[in-house]
């Protein structure tokens, strides 16, 4: 089966979920008419980043009835969305989340597990963490979510693996920062080497969209990406500019490279758990 | 010693930079900018950064000459704005400031000089209104953190393009821009009074004091790690002194906090907040 994927590392106006939801719609038509599959939005693609005091006001809930999710349902019924949003559960927590949409249902929320809290971040501070890290079944196999500072950690990205996801979609709203004498911001850098790690290691297709803009002095670099389960860069957006990046995901390749290099089948989990669990019991 | 490499993809920073600039100004509904010319290599930068983000018709280039500041600097400013085309005007502030002046026979040359930095402030803030530009900043990373600066004087704007940018990458950056060389390569100077240098009155040199602000600030060296690299003692005891006593420049006044929110401390918003 192949897939085609669109990644769109969109600007967002800070606390402004209605004009940002016009975007995803314009964006989500574009994809249409060059017969996407699947959109991925960045991370609080919704609602901007450094929000503060404006978590409360710019929460929603993916139900129907919501006045914004209601477009965005209706829109996945022709093709599948991932958008990042600020999740309020019954107990009003508020979390980073992404959701997939498709067929006019929601498939699955994730909510952020690791909220950086440190340097230029405070989202702990406004934010509860996450619990939980699962892979879910959509029409296209089985998939998984995380949300930036959770790939920043390799323990979220194998669980997935396990967990039976093959294609792992991954948002950001990642800052740049580093800028040395070299052609990419430290930070862009990072993750673009630990993202093809993961595609590398896990054998699996990884897909990265980041948001690219300003929020104060802060700046987002874009560079949506897409690798292979072989760990090769199958397509890349431009920095620093909004942009809709269109990847063609071949599905068979899964089959082909695991053939080749059976690391799935040899992982050795039950060697992991009792490490881990003779880990976590000492002291 | 540790090998220190301050230099900076240009293309890469022009790029974020700008950007910013494009940003921060269309946000608000603005499209111009106004910037104070002194004819030394900060505001050189700053101002041709703000040309390539807005184009030379929305960017004024202030100058402000009192009777004694050098015809170099007017000069140097004089070139760059034939250079970039931006519009341009100049407002001499010597019968603003003298008769402040004149009131206290024994005034200092600090106080003079400070008090010309504001009168400049005073200014560019005025021609904002009449300009419908936003002011921008013109302090680099190496002066924001010694504190070597009028505080609502020249550290004063609504945007501050190059303060992530020591002295050092501002050259860089200014010779990839092709800043006039004769701006950037003269002595940096304040030019409150005849013969005054930065690096007199700081008492070292950019080149140096940017390698062990770089340790310091974004390696995160110990005062003692920079010493045990090579750098002397008293140099690092006389720098980290300063970056702590000024450390009151780089911030908003405190409120005292007495209600539940207080602005500052639980009242928290970007300024881009809707936009």
């Amino acid at each position: 089966m192949k897939i085609n994927l669109t990644l769109a590392q969109i600007n967002t106006k800070l606390g402004d979920v209605e004009a940002n939801l016009a975007k995803h719609m314009d964006y989500i038509q574009q994809a249409k008419s060059e017969k996407a599959d699947l959109v991925v939005f960045p991370e609080l693609s919704l609602t901007g980043y450094v929000l503060q005091d404006l978590v409360a006001s710019v929460a929603h809930k993916p139900t129907e009835d919501d006045p914004i999710f209601k477009h965005l349902l209706k829109a996945s019924r022709d093709l599948d969305l991932v958008v990042g949003f600020v999740d309020e559960d019954s107990r009003h927590r508020f979390f980073i989340a992404s959701t997939y949409l498709s067929g006019g249902k929601v498939i699955h929320v994730h909510h952020k597990v690791y909220l950086p809290t440190y340097g230029l971040f405070d989202e702990g501070r406004f934010f509860a963490w996450g619990d939980s890290v699962r892979a879910f079944d959509t029409r296209f196999g089985r998939v998984g979510m995380l949300i930036c500072e959770d790939f920043w950690h390799a323990s979220p990205p194998y669980l997935l693996w396990l967990d039976g996801a093959d294609i792992m979609l991954f948002s950001s709203a990642s800052p740049g920062r580093g800028l040395n004498d070299k052609d990419k911001l430290e930070s862009a850098h990072w993750v673009e080497r630990v993202i093809k790690g993961y595609a590398s290691m896990f054998t699996s297709f990884v897909a990265h969209a980041n948001r690219v803009g300003y929020e104060d002095g802060l700046h987002f670099w874009g560079g949506a990406a897409l690798f292979d389960p072989n760990g090769e860069e199958v397509a890349s957006g431009p920095y620093n500019q909004e942009a809709l990046t269109f990847a063609q995901m071949d599905l068979n390749q899964i089959r082909r490279t695991r053939a080749r290099l059976p690391l799935l089948r040899d992982e050795r989990t039950a060697l992991v758990r009792n490490e881990l669990d003779r880990i976590l019991s000492r002291g | 010693m540790v090998d220190l490499n301050l230099s900076i993809n240009t293309d890469l920073g022009r790029e974020i930079l700008t950007g910013f600039i494009r940003s921060e100004i269309t946000r608000v509904g603005m499209s111009r900018a106004v910037i104070g010319l002194s004819g030394g290599i900060d505001s050189a930068l700053s101002c041709a950064l703000a040309v390539e983000a807005l184009g030379a018709e929305n960017v004024l280039a202030v100058r402000m000459p009192y009777k004694a500041s050098s015809q170099d600097s007017l000069d140097h400013a004089q070139l760059l704005i034939d250079q970039l085309g931006s519009q341009s005007k100049t407002i001499e502030i010597t019968d603003m400031v003298e008769p402040l002046f004149k009131l206290d026979s024994n005034i200092s040359r600090m106080r003079m000089g400070n008090i010309m930095a504001r009168e400049r402030m005073i200014i560019l803030y005025d021609q904002s209104e009449v300009f419908k530009g936003l002011v921008i900043g013109t302090s680099n990373k190496t002066e924001i953190l010694l504190g070597y600066s009028t505080m609502y004087g020249d550290s004063a704007s609504a945007m501050n393009p190059i303060g992530d940018l020591y002295k050092t990458q501002v050259r860089q950056l200014s010779r990839a821009m092709d800043i006039p060389s004769p701006v950037i390569d003269k002595a940096p100077s304040a030019d409150l009074w005849k013969g005054q240098t930065d690096e007199d009155e700081l008492g070292f040199m950019y080149k140096d004091v940017d390698k062990l602000l770089y340790l310091l600030i974004d390696q995160r060296y110990s005062p003692q790690e920079a010493i045990d690299e090579g750098f002397g003692e008293e140099f690092v005891n006389a720098v980290t002194t300063r970056i702590r006593r000024n450390q009151f420049k780089r911030m908003m006044p405190p409120i005292a906090k007495i209600s539940n929110r207080t602005i500052g401390y639980d009242f928290l918003y970007l300024r881009d907040w809707g936009t």
